[in-house]
């Protein structure tokens, strides 16, 4: 049964403190330049997504991520996750494990210089232990081999459906200890699949385990995006014929509407407090900015144009809304201040930049830019103003940043299909994502789980 | 767990029925199966048509029986030739002013969906505008855009694109 949610896993630092990163790590991992979050493997069920990797870095840090003694009582191998989350980065390589006699434990003396002579630079140890009531406790540690010293480890109790879960956690772990930067493995993300005529939103683990659907429609659901807090999505669907804005509970299945007046309902965007949303509606003639509460309430107009205002997202202080007009002839990013206000104008490159998300530090805007007839994700600087094409493709659409910002996912047409890619920040890393018989669209990134 | 799919699979089963529901009465009912606080009532919730009405608009000699306005690439003025169809549904719908009806205005498949659904919304926008200069009353005309979602065409060639560049007139049981 795929899980939506990581329940609660007991954690026990076992480690005497945290120690910073490796100096050298984080040096070696910034030349790396890359990350690849989106992790992806052949999926149960509902998703089956499957990841074909086009791009790797340059360096990646090795590392030895040795079977945990005794977790052959779980249905899956957690080292095997790790090591697969971690080598997906795009910033780490697992070594070859030999077989070891007797097995190393998380409490083993480490003979630094044979995982040196190894050449590895980091090793994790740990184990698997059975307890009266069923549950399952997993320890690791983690090991900084060139320093020669331990860099931390934690304890988990989890019963057998958190195997996935708590290995996506260790990895998290271990890529925060070395890289100095939260993981993403243990994030969600939602997108829309197409079969035929029919219509799913689904929500996949970030490796594209455990996909499944919470709506499917013989009308199109399009621009998912997730609140706050990750327990909601704010979509559209044109279920009643029309473009109708929605809230879904992840937690129970209910759906709200949040937005259906007379005319187009589109574009929900949520504030980072998780109160308001921004939406786009037709209902005064045209297509123009509203804020509206959750609960469909409260709705006040935000833009006041004749021109197209549509696609708003909130910068991640709440303070401003980025978003497409062509009030200026051709459709362009423009900023507002969130409580109203005068527009200005972001992007100048060319006659068609839409699509606007801003990074999760605030400091760079991923949009669709159009140049020669080809439709790009782009990467803009928000201080130094330099613009970034990250693709050398011809139909990409919705970008959706990783939470930690090392990457952005969007939808994009290949042979003819719709499939997921995703790019890291400095475009050199990328990685596909397909669904076995539909068009993938419409994918949106979801926080990390508090 | 358990509980969980049993919700999900309860609203799907909900959102099912009402489409059903909305598929055998034609348009009666336009306001969604769902929860809907601090919503306007969105949309024509007009009567069916009568058999008159019917033969009237289907009627292959009449104008009445053409309900699609094509667009030029980035364009979103009704053409001159495509004047007399919309004079014609304005002329029926002052002579019949319960009927209520669907503009929907639609984009080929380039560039973002969502600015696409505001293009198509000015294409939509543009032809009631037309029809309330007409004389036909604002209550009967609800212009909404579909964007790129539904093409006529399939495929990436102008031919494709140049049909789902369109706004489509529907009448009471026509959507």
């Amino acid at each position: 049964m795929p899980q939506l949610e990581l329940r609660s896993v007991t954690l026990m630092n076992i480690a005497s403190g945290r120690q910073a990163a490796p100096a050298r790590w984080q040096a070696y991992l910034r030349r790396a330049l890359c990350a690849m979050l989106l992790a992806l493997v052949a999926a149960p069920a509902a998703a089956q997504l499957t990841i074909e990797i086009t791009g790797a870095g340059e360096k990646r840090l090795p590392i030895a991520i040795v079977p945990l003694a005794g977790e052959g009582v779980l249905p899956a191998s957690i080292s095997s996750i790790v090591r697969a989350d971690l080598e997906r980065s795009g910033l780490f390589r697992g070594i070859e494990i030999p077989v070891m006699q007797p097995h190393p434990t998380e409490t083993s003396n480490v003979d630094y210089a044979e995982w040196r002579a190894r050449l590895a630079d980091a090793l994790v140890l740990g184990s698997v232990a059975t307890r009266p009531d069923g549950k399952f406790e997993v320890r690791f540690r983690l090991f900084d081999v060139v320093k020669q010293t331990p860099a931390g480890g934690v304890a988990y109790t989890l019963t057998r459906e958190q195997v996935r879960a708590t290995a996506h956690r260790i990895a998290d772990y271990v890529y925060e200890k070395l890289t100095g930067e939260k993981g993403v493995f243990s994030t969600k993300i939602a997108y829309v699949v197409k079969r035929g005529t029919v219509y799913e939103l689904q929500i996949a683990d970030a490796d594209g385990a455990n996909g499944f659907f919470v709506l499917r429609s013989n009308e199109p659901i399009l621009s998912p995006v997730w609140s706050p807090n990750g327990s909601q999505l704010a979509y559209v669907s044109f279920e009643q014929k029309k473009p109708i804005v929605y809230v879904h509970s992840l937690r129970d299945g209910r759906r709200r509407v949040v937005a259906n007046f007379k005319g187009s309902n589109s574009a929900p965007a949520w504030a980072p407090d998780g109160n308001t949303l921004a939406v786009t509606l037709s209902r005064d003639g045209g297509s123009q900015l509203f804020l509206v509460n959750p609960d469909g309430s409260n709705v006040r107009r935000l833009t006041r144009t004749s021109a197209i205002d549509t696609e708003p997202r909130f910068s991640p202080d709440g303070q401003f809304i980025y978003f497409t007009s062509d009030r200026g002839g051709s459709p362009q990013v423009y900023r507002m201040p969130a409580g109203g206000g005068a527009a200005q104008r972001i992007t100048f490159d060319g006659d068609y930049n839409v699509s606007p998300r801003v990074s999760p530090d605030g400091k760079r805007l991923a949009f669709i830019h159009r140049s020669s007839g080809r439709y790009q994700a782009a990467l803009l600087d928000l201080d130094t103003r330099q613009l970034q094409i990250l693709t050398d493709s011809a139909r990409d659409e919705s970008p959706s940043f990783a939470p930690n910002g090392r990457m952005i996912l969007f939808a994009t047409v290949i042979g003819g299909r719709g499939v997921l890619s995703a790019v890291s920040a400095d475009g050199r890393v990328k990685q596909r994502l397909t669904v076995a018989a539909g068009d993938v669209r419409e994918p949106a990134w979801g926080p990390f789980i508090q | 767990m358990r509980a969980f799919w049993i919700a999900v699979l309860c609203a799907m089963l909900a959102a099912c029925a009402s489409t059903d529901e909305q598929a055998a009465a034609g348009v009666e009912d336009r306001k969604p199966g769902t929860e809907a606080r601090g919503v306007e009532a969105g949309g024509p919730s007009g009567v069916g048509l009568t058999d008159a009405q019917r033969a009237a608009l289907t009627n292959p000699s009449s104008p009445l029986s053409k309900r699609s306005i094509f667009y030029d690439f980035d364009k979103y003025d009704v053409k001159a030739e495509y004047r007399p169809l919309v004079e014609a549904h304005a002329q029926f719908l002052r002579d019949n002013s319960s009927l209520k009806i669907l503009i929907q205005g639609n984009t080929d498949d380039r560039g973002s969906r969502e600015y696409n659904i505001a293009l198509g919304q000015r294409r939509s926008d543009g032809v009631k505008k037309m029809m309330i200069l007409l004389g036909v009353h604002e209550d009967q005309v609800e212009a909404v855009s579909l964007g790129e979602e539904k093409p006529r065409a399939l495929g990436s060639t102008e031919d494709a694109w140049a049909q789902n560049r369109r706004s489509d007139i529907l009448y009471p049981g026509e959507y």
